[in-house]
């Protein structure tokens, strides 16, 4: 470290902000940016499980008013009961939030910014004005998307992947500026996730503290690398294909519209050919952590690291080229449906690796289950399922009888919500004390978990059942089938166990609320973490170090022979280790 | 209610179905297998004092066998299924002697074309607008040409594992061998609009004798 370098790093450390304007609302603080993203992304992860709590309603006890839908007005359930038109609302702006608003923000919103430069060894973000952007940009996607539920004939209503015609054409959905909102609002959540990645992968690249080579990466840096490059690549996609769909809509342009011309598959391969890697950007951040998690759970290094790497790379990559497998009773050439098909399934030898990897983390380890370590454990168990739930859909013959019902829900949801959110779950714990200097509670994390983990089960597992029977999605009133009706006490039963699932959540809310403000004061490195953050004081000060920190080793130093205790920080230096090689052009 | 897949009334249904229970069974063994072997290991090693995890940092060999098995695992189900869907959904597998059945779909409901004597569709003895009732002599290959005015609907019946989407400006065909006599629901499976839950029709499947009988009647608008 030279002088010029530690006079700079006095600088930064003393251009703190003091302002509450400037310090915690328009902050370039990358970890204020990260909290931002964290409470907005909460909200909208609430407000997505509500919409799903009145579809569960509809589909166990339908056109029974539902307690409390009183208060919705006479367009959406005169009476309490739900309406058909805005079932279809509900079902599309369940998953437009959860996708875009809860789960996308909370993995790459929350922890690209948080976690990026603390892990990196860096003062802040490469480009931090336009960090500050993203955030600002998708807040107003997400203002935009939530007036869209107030549009007179009311919300989008074509499912959160919007096909058209029915998307493009008002006489034919029933809603005209709720289709409209919701192109404008995910054209502008996609401007928010291309300002992001440019910036994750800026400062990957560029930020990197002396020694921090690119094998010395932690799992979850590696997995969010990879993810803001599949988000600059795959959001323009989608963004360029909502621009056409405007238009379509608003300004008389028929690229969708087969009537005069147009393409309705179009629609499905632009937007599945962003939709595939989507559900990787969706899991892959959840992954990462839950390495970190269970390297720290397991008290050992995690197995194979370069193969974790490597698997990364390789199911983003196969994530291009499999969008297919969504279309495959769509009338799309059948022999292409063969190529998806081969390209689906050898997707699933990455995953196994992760699996495999991470079990042999667990094998003859020391385990401690602190709620982050049970929640990442719950992530590998559900990812499991989701995986495997997978290779039904992929093989096409199989395909034909559950595409398009509840069995692609029970999938979805396995690794989504079993996989991410749970990974979701332990991260927040995790990371919580580093960024509010508080632990959240152990105890009210346990009962959390468990409660969380069976009504789970309970809630998405019969899901499969449905599917394997033919209950179809999106269908309002299942009791209208004569082949349905024997499977109503199943459906009753999945939405008691959902509202209990949704119920149990409020611990989770007050545990996180209490804890920011009564929680145990956190000390430097609660959960005896390699990391560099863990080196920073709870909550880590504006501009993160004095002195950037040297890199001595890889982050998985568990149980080293070299040291008495099970650990060895990334930057403490040992007898034995030499100053690493300063990089040419490294920011110091 | 039924634990399993609903009863088989089309030749592709055991095909489709063996398919199911082969997959099943491989992923319930590594179901078995991975969250076994995890249970096992999290009660095992599970903290004690005085005790430090084993330090490595993985094993080269181990890794290749547990790469290489599930690649040749899936590739080999890649490519059964495959042999199947070339079957089913090939672009050339519609039996030469199908019966043509034309599907119109429209916000909500089913339109079915039978083709009068002469067997054809598009000529003037045609049984045309037949509404929300699919009626086809068991045990014949029968071709449905989709067609849709609209969104995008898609012709799911389960009971003969049959699903194939209707999509504006295309032309699909799908075909089948219905192999039990009996009433079977059709579902739309393709979110088409407000009234997609209640899209659905009746199909009957029965005898030749009984087909000519109905479809008589349906020649003299006399079936509703």
């Amino acid at each position: 470290m030279t002088s010029v370098a530690a006079t700079h790093d006095v600088g930064h450390a003393a251009h703190a902000p003091t302002g509450i304007w400037r310090k915690y609302i328009f902050s370039t603080d990358h970890k204020i940016v990260g909290i931002q993203f964290l409470f907005l992304s909460l909200l909208f992860l609430l407000l997505g499980g509500l919409l799903a709590m009145q579809m569960r309603w509809q589909l166990g006890f339908p056109n029974t008013p539902m307690p409390g839908g009183g208060i919705l007005p006479e367009s959406m359930a005169p009476g309490g009961v739900i309406l058909p038109e805005y079932y279809i609302q509900l079902v599309t702006m369940h998953g437009t939030f959860m996708v875009f608003f809860a789960l996308m923000p909370l993995l790459v919103g929350v922890f690209a910014n948080f976690l990026i430069p603390l892990k990196i060894g860096a003062h802040d973000m490469a480009f931090p004005r336009i960090n500050m952007a993203s955030f600002w940009v998708a807040f107003l996607a997400g203002l935009i998307m939530l007036a869209s539920l107030f549009a007179p004939e009311g919300a989008a209503r074509a499912g959160w992947t919007m096909y058209v015609p029915l998307s493009a054409r008002p006489d034919l959905s029933g809603a005209d500026l709720g289709q409209k909102l919701w192109c404008v609002s995910i054209v502008v959540v996609g401007l928010s996730s291309i300002l992001g990645s440019l910036n994750y992968i800026t400062t990957i690249i560029n930020n990197r503290a002396p020694g921090m080579t690119w094998f010395r990466l932690p799992l979850s840096i590696w997995s969010l690398f990879i993810v803001a490059i599949l988000g600059l690549l795959a959001l323009p996609v989608l963004s360029g294909a909502a621009i056409m769909l405007l238009f379509d809509q608003t300004i008389g342009t028929h690229f969708f519209d087969p009537a005069v011309g147009g393409q309705a598959l179009l629609w499905q391969h632009l937007f599945w050919f962003f939709g595939h890697p989507e559900v990787y950007i969706l899991i892959l951040p959840a992954m990462g952590m839950v390495s970190d998690i269970i390297a720290n759970g397991s008290r050992k290094p995690i197995f194979g690291y370069h193969s974790m790497v490597f698997a990364i790379i390789a199911i983003a990559f196969l994530g291009w080229i499999v969008w297919g497998h969504h279309m495959f009773m769509s009338g799309m050439n059948p022999t292409l449906g063969s190529s998806f098909m081969i390209s689906t399934m050898v997707i699933a030898v990455p995953s196994a690796i992760k699996t495999f990897n991470w079990m042999g983390t667990m094998w003859q380890g020391n385990l401690r289950f602190h709620v982050p370590m049970m929640c990442a454990i719950a992530f590998v168990a559900m990812f499991v399922i989701g995986g495997l739930s997978g290779l039904f859909m992929a093989a096409t013959p199989v395909d034909m009888q559950i595409h398009d019902t509840y069995f692609i829900v029970a999938h979805i949801h396995y690794v989504l919500f079993g996989g991410s959110l749970f990974g979701l779950f332990g991260a927040i714990t995790y990371w919580f004390p580093k960024m509010f200097g508080r632990m959240m509670n152990e105890r009210w994390g346990k009962i959390h978990f468990w409660l969380t983990f069976v009504f789970y089960n309970l809630t998405f597992f019969p899901m499969h059942i449905l599917g394997m029977a033919g209950h179809m999605r999106r269908i309002y009133d299942p009791t209208q089938y004569d082949f349905l009706k024997p499977y109503q006490p199943l459906n009753q039963f999945i939405s008691v166990c959902a509202f209990l699932l949704f119920a149990s959540q409020a611990i989770f809310a007050l545990n996180f609320i209490i804890s920011l403000f009564r929680g145990r004061k956190a000390e430097l490195n609660p959960w005896q973490d390699n990391g560099l953050e863990w080196t920073l004081p709870s909550p880590a000060p504006h501009g993160n170090w004095e002195r950037l920190p040297t890199v001595y080793r890889g982050p998985y130093e568990y149980s080293s022979p070299q040291v008495e205790e099970d650990y060895l920080p990334q930057s403490r230096k040992l007898p034995t280790d030499r100053e690493p090689a300063v990089l040419a052009g490294a920011v110091p | 209610m039924r634990w399993w897949l609903p009863v088989q009334a089309s030749s592709f249904a055991p095909e489709i179905d063996g398919l199911f229970t082969a997959i099943l069974i491989i992923t319930g063994l590594a179901f078995f297998l991975v969250e076994g072997s995890m249970i096992w290991f999290l009660i095992k090693y599970r903290a004690r004092p005085g005790r430090k995890a084993t330090y490595t940092h993985g094993n080269v060999k181990v890794e290749y066998v547990w790469t290489a098995f599930p690649a040749v695992v899936v590739i080999a189900l890649g490519l059964t299924s495959n042999h199947y869907w070339k079957q089913i959904k090939g672009r050339d597998s519609v039996p030469p002697n199908s019966y043509p059945i034309k599907v119109h779909a429209k916000q909500f409901e089913w339109l079915f074309t039978y083709p009068g004597p002469d067997g054809k569709l598009g000529t003037d003895d045609d049984i045309t607008e037949v509404r929300n009732k699919l009626h086809v002599p068991v045990n014949r290959p029968i071709v449905l040409e989709e067609e849709s005015e609209d969104v995008i609907h898609s012709v799911f019946v389960p009971a003969f594992r049959l699903k194939q989407d209707a999509v504006p400006g295309m032309h699909i065909r799908a075909w089948f061998i219905a192999t039990r006599p009996g009433e079977y629901d059709l579902g739309c499976a393709e979110l088409c609009g407000m009234g997609h839950y209640k899209m659905h029709a009746k199909v009957t499947v029965q005898s030749q004798a009984e087909f000519d009988a109905w479809l008589a009647k349906a020649a003299q608008g006399d079936i509703e």
